[in-house]
């Protein structure tokens, strides 16, 4: 036995001398590296490109945006884009700020109601209320129908109002998560000093509690005016075409690949996402005004009286009615016969989801495998990330950190864009078709687009593991290998887990790139069959049953996820306790 | 379990440094066949870095680690088969208690009988084995201790590495486990590291201890050797109260005398004459109600009553004096205010002479007491 292990090491002695460079990390460092700068920085750098190009000559060329800007459709469009996401914004914070003020500052018997409440718009992706929620508050839906009695009408539908109201009632999260942490982490010796040195009442609240909470006000801000402004899913289905992303969709889908025009939008939506998430990326570093210490807690909570509790409850259930609207309208719709022209649908059946089981197995089908693939292949690569950026000392590893986080920034429209410029004329061997229209790379597409999210929840998993704990290891005999095998991929499971569930959930209702991607309709998953029966009054019942399935879902996939989180937390603490 | 091997850890002019701040300067250490030795110092001392850096954890080290003859400082961790046992004791959560000490004899791809009957060693010789089954997290700390020193010499290492491994219990479990762990390094006889900033600790249990400060080793010694005779300020100011008090000494008609700062003399016995400090520890002052002519005289500043003796703080020789007075049932206690004679006893003071101009290491050169 002595001898064998002699062998072994002398080998290994050998094989390091041979390739001093190339262990495992650096085998793993460099698949990866090659995976993202093929299917991310290859076709974003091919869009950005492609839009400086004289589309006859090939020349380098600034008339693409000369051109973009000559056109009153397009200016009129970068306008409303722009206008429909700041409105997001100050509607999502009209929503957010009461839920947030009421359950920080006040001993109030419904937060926990609102905690759980306030994120349930994110489980649903928004284009899939937008088409209820135009039965409720459309032109002739339920809420303008009873105000008709009264010679009322209110345009909340109407363009771009439509596309504000479903974008920060599902939004509005971002806003509502980034501020209470905020206000939670804000020590209650910050309001006593105040207190103390003269400051109370509104005064406290400018000086004091609002400079400290800005940070994560801000920052939510940005993600939310980002992603209005990046959205393709929700103006298409509202029929409000005259935005940004939906202009460059329609320009590649119509016209094709070759017109400039989708590549000059492509590129002014990376360079807005680029922008806003350095700024909420800034509010986030710079200012981390988190001021809780030991023993201390966050802000003083003052009792409500009978008559103020009552206007609390009243203005949570307002608002929690508005932002659980697109749930309501899709279960009417979803178990409705006919809802046309009337406040509440003329039935009520389970029609739709049988249709939706015959008619929809495909989509189903592969919403699982493509969802699932994804999945999978962002946990590998974000804990092949993780470690190699936390446990080794690859040069420029953090740079392998830098690249796959950097898909936040890359628009769904623009990654499918890029795709189809990049891989049309690259023919996969054996199938005969290009690579941008097999089913693959819908897969790789979701792949990239989750991989920032499943890495950030490897990275917390590996974060928490004591380093003595794979020190420990080695000492007792362990390779570098067997370490991470029976040691830190064990101790990572629940995050790993966790990470899974999140990008599965998030991937299955992914719609701008998969709407680029689809090629034909055996290929295409449930969020674009929810998009295609939509589009027609008939299929609405069907399309929304299917809106549920994705709800249900994402929900279960949040809901799990939560859950393997917290056992993990709780069995953390318990063995930190001992 | 059977006696280990016992080998001797050679530590050759080791230097580190994490970026540009350097954490060690040189360091030769020889460490003896189954000798217990403390590695004693304040925090930032390098103590720890010196210990992982024999483990192998770490930025590599320049310079020399020999295990019984054996050059360790280029090989990985797991190649060492040196056993360390963690400061957080960094137990497995996902395993059992019988998982985490048969985990490294898994590494050594034992048969699983052997595995069992080694495990069942191990837990029996830290008095654990009924809690095999049990969770790391069912377990209290002293507990946890005593499972990862069983994980640890269940692989049968050449030598123990102990990172501070009573800093996570409370006082009585401490001096329950310092005993407990010394027992068991006799038991073995294995070659034992002990690192720690508690000078108790070190002194109750290493057979011989290194003091480090700032990457270098100040002085290595039995404890009461480094107590008794201090070879610089820092070494007599880290171990005990010292009294310092700064003099030149001179030879007058045969006879040594300190001349202090102050003007008083002092005689002492053979030394070198020169500009030094004098240590005095506060047991070897006495104080005499009965003021005699050239007798040193001090009045008492403050009285701290600590049972088995009596504190004195004392302004004399331009300076404030520590003296402690043992105490008994009879003895009276001495007002604050009160002034007082002082009796040096200077068969167990040490003169620390100045360095000289060439930045010459000061010499212990001792009143009495010259010992190797």
């Amino acid at each position: 036995m002595s001898s064998s292990v002699t062998i072994k090491r002398g080998w290994s002695g050998f094989a390091d001398r041979l390739f001093p460079r190339l262990s495992g990390p650096v085998i793993a460092a460099i698949c990866i590296t090659i995976f993202l700068f093929g299917f991310l920085i290859l076709p974003v750098a091919k869009v950005i490109y492609v839009a400086f190009l004289d589309p006859g000559t090939g020349a380098f060329t600034l008339q693409n945006f000369g051109d973009f800007f000559s056109s009153s459709l397009f200016r009129e469009s970068f306008f409303n884009s722009f206008y429909a996401s700041a409105m997001s914004v100050v509607l999502a914070t009209i929503i957010a700020l009461p839920l947030a003020y009421i359950t920080t500052r006040f001993e109030f018997s419904g937060s926990t109601v609102i905690q759980s409440l306030g994120f349930i718009p994110l489980i649903m992706p928004p284009f899939v209320g937008a088409v209820a929620m135009q039965l409720l508050f459309g032109r002739n839906g339920t809420i303008n129908l009873l105000l008709a009695d009264y010679g009322i009408n209110i345009p909340f539908m109407e363009g771009l109002n439509g596309v504000i109201l479903v974008q920060s009632v599902h939004y509005f999260p971002f806003i509502l998560i980034n501020l209470s942490t905020s206000l939670r982490n804000i020590d209650r010796s910050m309001e006593e000093s105040a207190q103390n040195l003269g400051a109370h009442g509104f005064r406290l609240f400018r000086r004091v509690v609002f400079p400290l909470a800005s940070p994560g006000y801000l920052a939510g801000a940005a993600l939310v005016f980002i992603k209005v402004f990046d959205d393709l899913g929700t103006p298409l289905l509202l029929n409000v075409n005259n935005m940004l992303a939906p202009q460059a969709y329609l320009r590649i889908t119509s016209i094709g690949i070759s017109d400039p025009m989708g590549y000059v939008i492509s590129f002014i939506l990376v360079a807005f996402s680029v922008f806003s998430l350095w700024v909420s990326f800034l509010f986030m570093r710079g200012k981390d005004y988190t001021t809780t210490q030991k023993g201390g807690g966050g802000l003083a909570r003052r009792s409500l009286s009978p008559s103020e509790n009552l206007l609390a409850y009243a203005i949570v259930g307002l608002i929690l009615l508005l932002v659980l609207s697109p749930h309501i309208a899709l279960l009417l719709l979803a178990f409705g016969t006919i809802w046309s022209f009337a406040p509440l649908p003329d039935g009520y059946t389970i029609q739709n989801f049988v249709d939706m089981f015959s008619q929809s197995g495909g989509y189903i089908m592969n919403t699982l495998i493509y969802a699932g693939a994804a999945a999978f292949l962002d946990i590998i690569l974000g804990t092949a990330i993780a470690y190699i950026v936390l446990r080794t000392k690859l040069v420029g590893r953090q740079w392998l950190d830098y690249m796959a986080t950097a898909a936040l920034a890359i628009p769904g429209v623009v990654l499918g864009i890029g795709y189809l410029r990049t891989f049309n004329d690259f023919d996969v061997p054996l199938i005969g078709k290009p690579l941008a229209s097999w089913w693959v790379i819908i897969v790789i597409a979701l792949t990239i687009r989750r991989l920032p999210y499943a890495l950030r929840a490897c990275m917390a998993a590996l974060q928490q593991i004591s380093l003595s704990l794979e020190e420990a290891a080695e000492s007792l005999g362990a390779t570098k290998g067997s370490t991470i095998r029976r040691v830190v991929v064990p101790l990572m499971s629940g995050g790993i887990l966790a990470g899974f569930v999140t990008s599965f959930a998030t991937a299955a209702v992914e719609l701008s790139a998969t709407l680029m991607l689809v090629s034909s309709a055996n290929d295409a998953p449930l969020s674009y069959g929810i998009y295609v029966f939509m589009q027609t009054p008939s299929g609405r019942g069907t399309g929304a049953a299917l809106g549920i399935l994705a709800v249900v879902i994402v929900a279960l996939g949040t809901l799990t996820a939560q859950f393997i989180i917290d056992k993990e937390r709780k069995n953390r603490s318990g063995s930190e306790a001992a | 379990m059977k006696q280990s091997k016992k080998l001797g850890i050679e530590i050759s002019d080791v230097h580190l440094s994490f970026g540009k701040t350097k954490v060690l300067k040189g360091v030769n250490l020889s460490i003896e066949p189954g000798e217990f030795f403390a590695f004693l110092g304040p925090s930032g001392s390098g103590k720890s870095t010196l210990l992982r850096a024999i483990a192998g954890f770490g930025p590599a080290p320049v310079g020399r680690i020999e295990i019984g003859g054996r050059d360790i400082t280029k090989l990985p961790p797991w190649e060492r088969n040196v056993g360390m046992v963690f400061q957080s004791y960094a137990l497995w959560p996902h395993l059992s208690v019988r998982d985490n000490v048969a985990f490294g004899l898994v590494e050594k791809k034992m048969p699983k009988k052997q595995i069992n009957e080694k495990v069942d060693a191990a837990l029996e010789l830290v008095g654990l084995l009924d809690f095999h089954a049990r969770m790391p997290s069912q377990l209290s700390g002293g507990q946890q201790q005593r499972v990862a020193l069983a994980r640890t010499v269940a692989i049968e290492p050449d030598v123990l590495l102990l990172d501070e491994p009573l800093s996570n219990l409370d006082a009585n479990l401490r001096v329950q486990m310092r005993r407990e762990i010394l027992r068991l390094q006799r038991t073995l006889g294995l070659t034992t590291i002990f690192v720690t900033h508690d000078q108790e600790e070190a002194n109750t249990t290493s057979d011989r201890m290194a003091l480090l400060d700032q990457g270098i080793v100040q002085q290595v010694g039995t404890p009461q050797h480094l107590y008794d005779h201090p070879e610089n300020l820092f070494v007599a100011k880290f171990l005990g109260t010292a009294n310092i008090i700064a003099g030149e000494v001179s030879v007058e008609n045969g006879a040594h005398i300190m001349t202090l700062k102050s003007g008083e003399k002092v005689s002492l016995h053979a030394t070198q004459p020169g500009p030094g400090n004098l240590v005095l520890r506060p047991q070897n002052i006495s104080l005499s109600e009965q003021i005699t002519p050239g007798m040193m005289v001090g009045k008492i500043a403050h009285r701290e009553f600590l049972g088995a003796q009596v504190r004195y703080l004392i302004d004399a020789a331009g300076t404030q004096l520590v003296v402690d007075q043992s105490h008994s049932a009879d003895g009276k206690l001495l007002q604050d205010g009160s002034e007082i004679g002082l009796v040096i006893n200077s068969k167990s003071s040490v003169f620390l002479h100045d360095a000289g101009p060439g930045g010459m290491k000061p010499r212990p050169r001792v009143g009495a007491a010259v010992t190797g």
